[in-house]
C-alpha cells in the first residue's frame, strides 16, 4: 500500500494552498474539500501540511530502527 | 488580471482605507506571476519593491554559508513580505522562493513611500504587521539560540519508536514542534542535522533511527 498524508475533511476549509505547493500533483479541491485524487507515491516533502491553517492535512513519520 | 479591491481592502496594510484611497493604490500596483520553486528575492540584493501574495504560498528563508536552508517564515494570501528593507532602505534580508504558483502584489519602494505620505492612517497598521514580523523572529531567535532543540527532538525520536513489528503511530512534524516547544521550522532543521550526523535517515515517510547511541548521546549532550 503507498501511505499518502492524511486528510480530515471536516478541517479543511477549501482554501487550496496544498494544491498549489503539491508538486506531485496529488491533491485536488472536490466538493469545496481536499482531496487526494491520485494515489502516486509522494515524496512526503510535507509542503501540504506545512501551509494548511487550519490542520486539515497530516504527514506523518513512522519511527523505525534499521535493522542490521 | 484587474487588481481586486475587496482583496486590497483584506491586507492589514490598507484595511483602513475607503473604496476611493483603495482604488488609487490600486494604480500604483504591479502582477507579478512566478512558477513553482522560483526564487522571487535574493537575500543581500537592493530591495525595490514591496509584496503581497494574492494567490498561492512563498517561504522566506536565510542560507548559511555550507548551504543549511533556515526557514524563516510562510508566506500565505494576503500577508506582506520584504517589508523591512523597504522601510530602512537595507538589501533584502532574506531570500523568498515559491512554494507553488503564485501571484504577487508589487509596489514599488518609492511608491509606497508616496502611499504613507497621502495616506498616513496606514502607518498604524504597517507597525502592527512589522510588530507581529519582530515578535515571530524574536520568537525563532530564542528558539535558535537557547533552546537545544536538536537534543529534545533526538529524545522525542528514541520515545517514540514503533513497536516490534516497527509501526508505531507515527508523528508529524508539527507534533514533534509541539512536544519540543519550537516551532515547525526548527524541528525541520533539526531533522536535517541529525541525518547529516548520520543518526537518522529520513526516507520519505520513515525516519530511520540508524545509530541509536549517536541519537542517544546527542540528546543527553544538547537536551
Amino acid at each position: 500500500m503507498v501511505e499518502m498524508p492524511v486528510i480530515e475533511p471536516q478541517k479543511c476549509d477549501g482554501c487550496g494552498l496544498c494544491v498549489g505547493v503539491c508538486h506531485c500533483n496529488a491533491l485536488a479541491i472536490v466538493n469545496n474539500v481536499i482531496t487526494i485524487i491520485k494515489t502516486v507515491e509522494c515524496d512526503w516533502c510535507t509542503d501540504c501540511e506545512a501551509v494548511c491553517l487550519t490542520g486539515a492535512i497530516s504527514c506523518r513519520f513512522e519511527i523505525i530502527i534499521e535493522e542490521s | 488580471m484587474a487588481v481586486q479591491l475587496e482583496f486590497l481592502k483584506s491586507i492589514l496594510y490598507f484595511s483602513a482605507l475607503d473604496l476611493a484611497e483603495l482604488e488609487s493604490i490600486r494604480k500604483l500596483i504591479f502582477e507579478k506571476i512566478a512558477d513553482r520553486a522560483e526564487m522571487v528575492l535574493l537575500e543581500g540584493e537592493s530591495a525595490e519593491n514591496l509584496y503581497f501574495v494574492a494567490s498561492g504560498v512563498v517561504k522566506v528563508f536565510k542560507t548559511s554559508v555550507e548551504g543549511k536552508e533556515q526557514i524563516l517564515s510562510i508566506v500565505r494570501p494576503g500577508e506582506s513580505f520584504n517589508d523591512v528593507s523597504i522601510f530602512d532602505d537595507g538589501p533584502n534580508p532574506a531570500s523568498v522562493r515559491t512554494m507553488g504558483p503564485v501571484l504577487l502584489y508589487g509596489i514599488k519602494k518609492s511608491h509606497m513611500e508616496a502611499i504613507l505620505r497621502d495616506h498616513p492612517q496606514i502607518a498604524l497598521n504597517v507597525i502592527k504587521v512589522l510588530a507581529r514580523r519582530v515578535r515571530h523572529l524574536l520568537s525563532l531567535v530564542e528558539d535558535l539560540s537557547f533552546k537545544h532543540v536538536i537534543g529534545r527532538v533526538a529524545k522525542i525520536l528514541l520515545e517514540h519508536i514503533g513497536g516490534e513489528m516497527g509501526r508505531g503511530p507515527g508523528l508529524t512534524q508539527q507534533e514533534m514542534a509541539a512536544m519540543a516547544g519550537t516551532a515547525r521550522e526548527v524541528v525541520g532543521r533539526s531533522l536535517k542535522e541529525l541525518e547529516e550526523a548520520g543518526a537518522i535517515k529520513l526516507d520519505r515517510h520513515r525516519i530511520i533511527i540508524r545509530d541509536k547511541e549517536a541519537l542517544q548521546k546527542i540528546m543527553e549532550v544538547s537536551s
